[in-house]
């Protein structure tokens, strides 16, 4: 699946790295936590969480995920997008809950959880 | 590799700001890259020194690190003057903080740091007297 699908099944707004909408992705995380996504989130490519703070990107970009969903319409600031551009994560924001985004992108079957351990 | 190899970096961590939590690491982890250490290896480093410097900020206002990367693998040294840890082997239980609902609220405090920085490194000794400060000293082979 590459993000361009996701951010068609999700229509969700695209805020940063439109070059990498054709990237392919595979496994995705969600949690509002970052230190649960530096102890589980294993082999993530894609972060789906509500916290919206700089810190979100610094966790993606030091486990090198690339494509960051934030749910419920929760907007980054310019500061925390032009954080995510320089290190090359495609930021997308979607208007669904964290269960809606996680079950509309897992009910495709063509990505899969990222937990150690399971 | 001869001790004139051996590469030394330090990074400030500054006092109460949370925006910056995350530089060190992601500076160190792109000189890593760059001297081509394996992804594995970068990854513990990475989680490791982000977990140490996310508390170094919530928990004893800044402080510094002392990085030293040789043949044998990557030192760290994490500083700080805070208020020190009163039982070690509870601050190192998953799951156990002392950190602020503020803390939970910006995403970390879950007590899952030091779980965290030992998890990623083959060897960590900490250091830490209450009221004078913790040094952490974390060694990941390359």
């Amino acid at each position: 699946m590459t993000v361009s699908d996701i951010q068609k099944l999700l229509n969700a707004k695209v805020l940063s790295c439109n070059e990498k909408l054709n990237m392919e992705v595979t496994n995705a995380f969600a949690s509002d936590m970052m230190s649960d996504c530096l102890a589980f989130a294993k082999d993530a490519n894609v972060l789906i969480t509500g916290l919206c703070n700089p810190q979100v990107m610094r966790t993606a970009e030091l486990l090198d995920i690339e494509c960051i969903i934030f749910i419920k319409g929760k907007e980054p600031t310019d500061s925390m997008i032009t954080l995510a551009q320089n290190n090359g994560i495609c930021v997308l924001m979607s208007e669904y809950c964290m269960f809606e985004t996680a079950g509309i992108l897992f009910k495709t079957g063509e990505i899969g959880g990222a937990t150690v351990g399971c | 590799m001869a001790a004139d190899n051996t590469i030394k970096l330090h990074y400030d961590v500054p006092n109460d700001d949370f925006t910056r939590a995350g530089e060190a690491s992601s500076d160190l982890k792109g000189k890593l890259k760059q001297m081509g250490i394996s992804p594995d290896a970068i990854r513990k480093v990475s989680i490791a020194l982000y977990e140490g410097e996310i508390n170094m900020v919530i928990h004893a206002n800044g402080g510094y690190i002392d990085a030293e990367i040789s043949e044998n693998g990557l030192k760290l040294v994490l500083c700080d003057t805070g208020p020190g840890i009163n039982d070690i082997v509870q601050a190192t239980q998953a799951g156990f903080s002392t950190a602020l609902e503020q803390t939970r609220m910006l995403g970390f405090g879950a007590g899952m740091g030091l779980p965290n920085m030992l998890q990623n490194t083959d060897d960590m000794i900490i250091d830490s007297i209450v009221g004078v400060g913790t040094t952490i000293t974390m060694f990941i082979k390359m």
